[in-house]
């Protein structure tokens, strides 16, 4: 077995690999890979997309796509079968360290070869099939889990593309930018910087209030000249359908046909879609530079009117 | 060798992937990961996974190290860690208000210890971003937020702030020791560990080497919404597998007061009771729960006291009646 070939064999059909980084933790690095997937999910191209949780000691994926109960990952003689989260349509699979634990509050405590070797297993296993994306969500910090990825994925560098989440305080903008050069070690392409939580909307007087201060990480892309994505505010209703989005699904307000993929629907109702798909249109265009021409309109009234 | 009646091996058709001891994919009569013999039996030979399992063990005997830690501990009369399963939950904040209000006893000598090695806060927080660590013939000098607080972190270690630390777990380990050992705090009363997000090198690291000298204890902080629970009960998990006593859990930025009208609002729901149900769940005690104060997130930043500066916010009280419940 030559060393590459297991990996860059099961990766074969993945189009485009993206990681979501940050330096620090819970700056929202789980919920921008779900609303990353969740939204590349919505283009109107109808994409493949997968997302794999290497977060090992702390999963969070599975709770946010409502299947963190009850669910297995089977073993086919192909390889571990993701989740498919989307009900009949199996365009969106899911893969976490959290479907394979006995009782979800066990912990896992394992050192650096251990991880290691579950990340390789993930890459090498798990039968994708074809995917257009695949969004990687990865713990905080820069260690091992990060180390391994990129010497993993190494072989397939040409797809490979990277994220970089932050909220806009300067104790996450010091763990941004070593974020961002780590990136530059690795020669890991950055799409852009993602400022998160920046800004809360008061539900009573609608007042903002900056609760981590804002505007950060735009000087921060300026500064480091990476591109700058967007500004996601604190978004209550996104938090709260993220946290249970099995609640979420059951309240099913009266609408008339049952939607297929209710975390979808609901999703599209948040303030935050409207952001998130120009955030999207930013993502998508700068990994296939043909279609970059439609990246102005989508700044007008495109984007809002992606789907009914 | 016959004598050498292996367990029969679990069957390589295994209903669901799971995280066994013998992992599906392992060669026949493998003596499992966890094993003394891992990486090193007849039948690991050509495995794939030999070289994992044999770097894996555990070093044979005590760590050489382990002397030096103990001489170094005794020295310090309380030590607590401050852990959490999630990140960005607070843990770091909560560690230097509790350094601060600790410190604001003349007479109490307190240690922090941070040991988020690939990103360190602490320095920040404690306002002492720019400060490097002085080596002395006794030791690494910890830096001085004040005559009695005293900080070690990797961030003061680093050339500049904006260079990654890319290690992977020995090397971290490694450091860690070196802070137990090498570092010259003097008489403390209490030291107080900050620990990255997660379980793992660093926290398995910290526990193996305190082992002998003994922790007092941890305190988990919490956010109130599932995903950060679940990841607390992985922590409490951790904590009941090592051994470590729990102290008691914080819920922080629970409720967030509008500086303008002063409605209370969750931003973070507790969708499932949040850490209340999980204290009564868990058998694990609520010290408290501190509302969001977006000064909370200044003070940090420019690493001043929080208590001192803004003595009659909400999140102060909180502070305070939960420091004083320990």
């Amino acid at each position: 077995m030559s060393t590459d070939s297991p990996i860059a064999r099961r990766l074969a059909n993945v189009k485009q690999i993206i990681l979501v980084l940050s330096g620090k933790g819970g700056v929202g690095k789980s919920s921008v890979s779900t609303q990353l997937a969740l939204s590349l999910y919505a283009l109107e191209s109808s994409p493949r997309v997968g997302i794999l949780d290497v977060d090992l000691t702390g999963p969070s994926i599975p709770r946010m796509f409502g299947v963190d109960e009850g669910y297995d990952v089977h073993q086919s003689s192909a390889g571990w079968v993701p989740i498919y989260v989307d009900g009949a349509e199996r365009r969106l699979a899911c893969m976490s360290v959290g479907f394979l634990l006995k009782r979800k509050e066990d912990s896992v405590v394992w050192r650096g070869p251990k991880k290691n070797a579950m990340i390789r297993q993930f890459l090498s296993d798990v039968r994708w099939g074809d995917l257009d994306y695949l969004v990687v969500d990865t713990p905080p910090g820069t260690g091992d889990e990060h180390l391994s990825l990129m010497e993993h994925l190494a072989p397939l560098q040409t797809r490979l593309s990277s994220v970089v989440v932050t909220t806009p305080q300067a104790v996450a903008l010091t763990d941004a930018i070593k974020g961002i050069s780590f990136t530059r070690v690795v020669s890991l392409p950055v799409l852009g910087l993602i400022e998160n939580m920046s800004g809360y909307v008061c539900p009573c007087c609608g007042e903002i209030s900056n609760i981590f201060s804002t505007g950060g990480g735009e000087e921060l892309a300026k500064r480091e000249n990476i591109p700058f994505l967007g500004r996601l505010p604190v978004d209550t209703e996104l938090v709260d359908l993220l946290d249970s989005p099995a609640a979420a699904a059951s309240q099913g307000d009266s609408s008339d046909p049952p939607p297929s993929f209710p975390l979808l629907a609901h999703y599209k109702q948040t303030p935050s879609f409207t952001l998130f798909s120009l955030i999207v249109r930013k993502v998508a265009d700068a990994l296939s530079p043909p279609t970059s021409s439609i990246s102005e309109s989508a700044a007008g009234d495109g984007t809002l009117v992606s789907e009914p | 060798m016959l004598a050498v009646q292996q367990q029969p091996a679990t069957t390589p058709e295994q209903p669901s992937a799971s995280l066994p001891d013998i992992p599906s994919n392992a060669p026949q009569h493998c003596p499992g990961t966890e094993s003394e013999l891992a990486g090193k039996s007849d039948a690991c030979n050509g495995c794939a996974n030999q070289e994992i399992c044999a770097s894996s063990t555990k070093p044979k005997g005590p760590d050489p190290a382990l002397p030096f830690i103990r001489e170094r501990m005794a020295d310090v009369k309380h030590k607590i860690l401050v852990l959490s399963g999630k990140g960005g939950v607070g843990k770091s904040t909560f560690t230097a208000q509790l350094a601060w209000a600790f410190a604001s006893d003349e007479t109490t000598q307190t240690g922090v210890l941070d040991l988020d090695i690939c990103g360190p806060s602490i320095p920040t927080i404690l306002g002492l971003a720019n400060e490097q660590v002085h080596s002395s013939s006794s030791g690494w000098s910890p830096v001085y937020a004040q005559p009695n607080l005293a900080a070690i972190s990797v961030g003061f270690l680093l050339p500049s702030a904006k260079e990654a630390v890319m290690w992977r777990g020995p090397k971290k380990n490694g450091l860690i020791a070196q802070f137990l050992k090498d570092v010259d705090w003097g008489y403390l009363d209490y030291m107080l560990v900050d620990t990255p997000p997660g379980t793992s090198d660093e926290h398995l690291s910290v526990v193996q080497y305190l082992k002998e000298s003994g922790i007092d204890g941890a305190v988990l902080v919490t956010t109130p919404q599932e995903v950060a629970l679940q990841d607390v009960r992985r922590e409490i998990d951790f904590c009941r597998k090592v051994g470590i006593p729990i102290l008691g859990l914080v819920e922080n930025m629970s409720g967030f007061v509008c500086p303008g009208c002063k409605t209370e609002s969750k931003i973070f729901k507790p969708t499932t009771g949040g850490a209340k149900r999980l204290a009564e769940e868990t058998n694990v005690e609520l010290l408290g729960a501190v509302p969001l104060d977006p000064r909370i997130g200044k003070s940090a930043d420019y690493g001043v006291s929080f208590l001192d500066d803004y003595p009659d916010s909400p999140a102060t009280a909180a502070y305070l009646d939960i420091i004083d419940r320990k």
